[in-house]
């Protein structure tokens, strides 16, 4: 067996960004979360916004600190198997990543500490401050990361000169034409995960009857805020449709499996694409829809993938699927939203056994939308790593063999197993101690104490 | 055109050397928590730390984005040749990472974070030290991309040079823990360090005869006439201090020389290394200047760099301004 280090690179990337791309999933969220309830418990003075920030902040912490050593990870790998990559976009992409290193260190370094660790320390609006600081510093992180990756998406701003992309014009590479609707649908993305946790954290408590006032604050306040940004993600995420369309005629045809460029043509459902016949079997299609939904019109052209050369075309299973997954689970998201505040008109949403099951087993809904877009976006942009100009095979470093990257890819499944599993087991222990148990918290976030932390009294 | 690479050359090099210095005490802590006598003595060693660490490591990622922005050629001609070391670092960072939160927070397991923790900040040294002596090496190269294998970093003298950064990180853990701690803990402290800075003056005497019988470029630039003149004082500055160190360390009163005389000595180790390598970035292959971004580049990155990074410094400063002072059993963050 010929081992590829081509598709062993690539699937070790998408090991360690799978991975880490669940923790800012969070995090981004959650700085946010946290930010909005010191702003509520600082202007209204009601204790309850207080114990709800402490707590998600100590969740916080742990997702965050998960998130930087993975994603220290990040960087390297451009450099140690994609190296030709690297050589080629450097002068793009490094000082976005850059950028995105110094704002997390600026963080970091400063309100960070603050938010965790200074809240006797400081007066009570230099607390607050620090809270939206962090949540900024996050919405920053995603903001630089987001502009390497669209700029992967829809090149702009930059000419080829000896195989390497020179600058021309910088607001034309952050700006480029896939980026504003891409960072909107992302954002949205992380809010309505985290969303989706608090749902089900709160939902757990409720069922339980612990923290009871605590759980019935987090589950109304994030029904309200999801009801807007789940149609608001509907919304962006067509917007994302439109500039692929545009941009990404190859990628868009993959994404709806269209073999043959059409007007008036069908939404398919469902599908088995298969790729040699340039065909679909067992097609559930509603006619005229497709046009519709993606052109907003329905006498719309799409592109189908035949009028491209085979050579550039994306494996059309995965963002075929993926896309579904993601917009099933969309709509799932929006019957649940739609449901828990249709329950709070009438009074029964706190002791609505059914619904709160499925908020509490609800929380992978997220994760898993933001997994599914991300492969759809990923896969659809392949063969290229920057799409049109330079080919993901042309980008992995020339040196590696496949047994290196086996055993590196060994190295990381082991090692990410082993600290999202202890990661998985804090977090755990954090959820089940609850926002109450404010004593313990304080030990740990005064100093840290001499003997271990033991997550519930008397255990 | 005003030419960037000077600059970039000195940021770099400052934030690589603080990154050595910053993750170096640390990562030398950890190397000794094994050693440590019992679970207060390993809490003591950990809280000395905590507050500060993460805060070190980001400059890794810094540093690696740095380069990749500054000198690109250098990052992919590097990051292949060097691609089983940088794993082992990366791996052990984050079992050694995680540890400190988890250790705390998932009691149950501790033994095993605790292992993680010493055994992560082992290899995480010993594999920065074969990068270090590969680069030195240099390596094969056609056209822009690394063209050897994957094992070729692996030689007797980068194995050397990982042993010679496990000893120094390990002086730095001991002239830090020197500095923290008192009683019973700081006397351990002080025969650790007297060890640690025993093994770096024999590696580091063996790595200095042993680089300039290795490259004939080298052996030029330090024994030619009058170079040899006028960097005599290198080595004999790094002696006196070595002899500095000692004495501080066995002074039994003197509670921050022996973590200065630590630092000066990486301070001379680097500028031995930049002497024999100036001006190359990919030692044999590449000047910086070869290797730059494109000016625009440098110049796009410059403006955030030089508003963003004295107020990083100034914040890192005052972080270790607020937990300076001995470390305590009950107090760690205040």
């Amino acid at each position: 067996m010929s081992l590829d280090p081509l598709i062993l690179s690539r699937l070790q990337f998408v090991w360690v960004v799978a991975w880490h791309i669940m923790l800012p999933a969070v995090t981004v969220g959650l700085a946010s979360f946290v930010a909005f309830m010191e702003a509520m418990s600082f202007f209204t003075g009601r204790e309850i916004y207080l114990r709800i920030s402490m707590f998600w902040t100590r969740v916080f912490s742990v997702t965050f600190g998960m998130g930087v050593v993975s994603g220290i990870v990040m960087p390297f790998q451009f450099g140690t198997n994609w190296s030709r990559y690297s050589d080629a976009t450097a002068n793009i992409i490094s000082p976005m990543l850059a950028y995105e290193g110094l704002t997390a260190f600026f963080l970091e370094a400063g309100f960070l500490g603050v938010l965790l660790f200074g809240r006797k320390l400081v007066p009570a609006w230099a607390h607050l401050m620090s809270a939206l600081m962090v949540a900024l510093g996050t919405l920053f992180s995603t903001f630089w990361i987001l502009v390497v990756n669209s700029w992967m998406q829809t090149p702009t701003g930059a000419t080829l000169v000896d195989g390497r992309f020179v600058p021309v014009s910088w607001w034309d590479i952050v700006f480029s034409p896939s980026f504003p609707t891409r960072l909107g649908h992302t954002v949205a993305g992380f809010y309505i995960t985290t969303g989706f946790v608090v749902l089900s954290v709160a939902a757990f408590y409720l069922r339980q009857g612990r923290f009871v006032s605590e759980a019935r604050l987090m589950l109304s306040v994030t029904l309200w805020l999801l009801l807007a940004l789940v149609p608001l993600q509907i919304f962006l995420g067509d917007a994302s449709g439109l500039v692929t369309l545009h941009h990404q005629p190859a990628k868009l045809a993959a994404i709806e499996a269209r073999w043959d460029t059409g007007s008036r043509i069908p939404l398919t459902l469902f599908a088995i694409p298969d790729e040699q016949e340039a065909t679909n079997h067992f097609a559930i299609d509603v006619p005229v829809l497709g046009s519709l939904i993606l052109t907003h019109d329905p006498n719309g052209t799409v592109k189908g993938l035949k009028d491209f050369p085979r050579s550039d075309w994306p494996m059309v299973i995965f963002p075929f699927f993926a896309f579904r997954i993601m917009v099933g689970i969309g709509l799932l998201m929006l019957a649940i939203v739609v449901t828990g505040n249709v329950l709070r008109r009438d009074d029964r949403l706190y002791d609505h056994e059914w619904f709160l099951r499925v908020c509490q087993y609800g929380v992978p809904l997220g994760f898993l939308a933001v997994l599914a877009g991300w492969v759809v976006t990923e896969t659809g942009r392949q063969p290229w790593t920057v799409y049109g100009l330079l080919r993901t095979a042309d980008s992995v470093s020339p040196s590696l063999q496949g047994w290196n990257v086996v055993l590196s890819l060994i190295g990381y499944i082991v090692t990410y197993a082993t600290i999202f599993t202890g990661g998985y087991a804090v977090l755990s222990r954090i959820i089940h101690s609850g926002p109450a148990t404010q004593q313990e918290d304080e030990q740990v976030q005064s100093g840290r104490p001499s003997s271990p932390v033991r997550p519930v009294p008397g255990e | 055109m005003v030419d960037f690479v000077p600059i970039w050359t000195i940021i770099l090099g400052v934030g690589i050397f603080l990154y050595v210095l910053l993750d170096g005490f640390d990562l030398g802590v950890g190397i000794l928590y094994r050693f440590a006598p019992d679970a207060t003595a390993r809490n003591l060693m950990m809280n000395s730390i905590s507050p500060i660490w993460d805060g070190n490591e980001t400059w890794l990622i810094l540093g690696s984005v740095g380069l990749m922005a500054a000198f690109p050629l250098a990052f992919a001609i590097l990051m292949p040749a060097l691609y089983f070391p940088i794993l082992l670092m990366l791996l052990s960072l984050i079992f050694r990472g995680v540890a400190f939160e988890f250790r705390y927070r998932d009691s149950p397991n501790r033994t095993f974070w605790d292992h993680g923790f010493a055994a992560g900040s082992v290899l995480a040294t010993f594999a920065q030290g074969i990068v270090l002596g590969s680069f030195i090496q240099g390596f094969k190269v056609e056209g822009r991309h690394f063209a050897g294998g994957s094992l070729d970093c692996f030689t007797p003298f980068s194995l050397l040079t990982g042993a010679c950064l496990v000893f120094g990180y390990t002086l730095l853990g001991a002239g830090w823990l020197i500095m923290k701690t008192e009683g019973d803990l700081q006397r351990r402290a002080r025969h650790w360090g007297l060890m640690a800075l025993a093994g770096v003056a024999v590696a580091v005497v063996a790595v200095s005869i042993w680089t300039p019988v290795m490259s004939a470029e080298i052996r030029e630039r330090w024994f030619s006439w009058p170079n040899f003149l006028i960097l005599l004082p290198v080595p004999v500055i790094t002696a006196l201090l070595a002899l500095w160190t000692w004495r501080a360390i066995v002074s039994e009163t003197d509670e921050y020389a022996p973590f200065a005389g630590g630092i000066l000595l990486f301070v001379m180790s680097y500028i031995g290394i930049t002497i024999s390598l100036w001006p190359m970035i990919v030692p044999h292959q590449f000047t910086l200047w070869q290797a730059a971004s494109s000016p625009s580049t440098q110049a796009f990155l410059l403006v955030g760099t030089l508003l963003l990074l004295p107020v990083i410094l100034t914040y890192t400063a005052w972080s270790y301004w607020v937990f300076r002072g001995k470390v305590r059993g009950d107090i760690g963050y205040h």
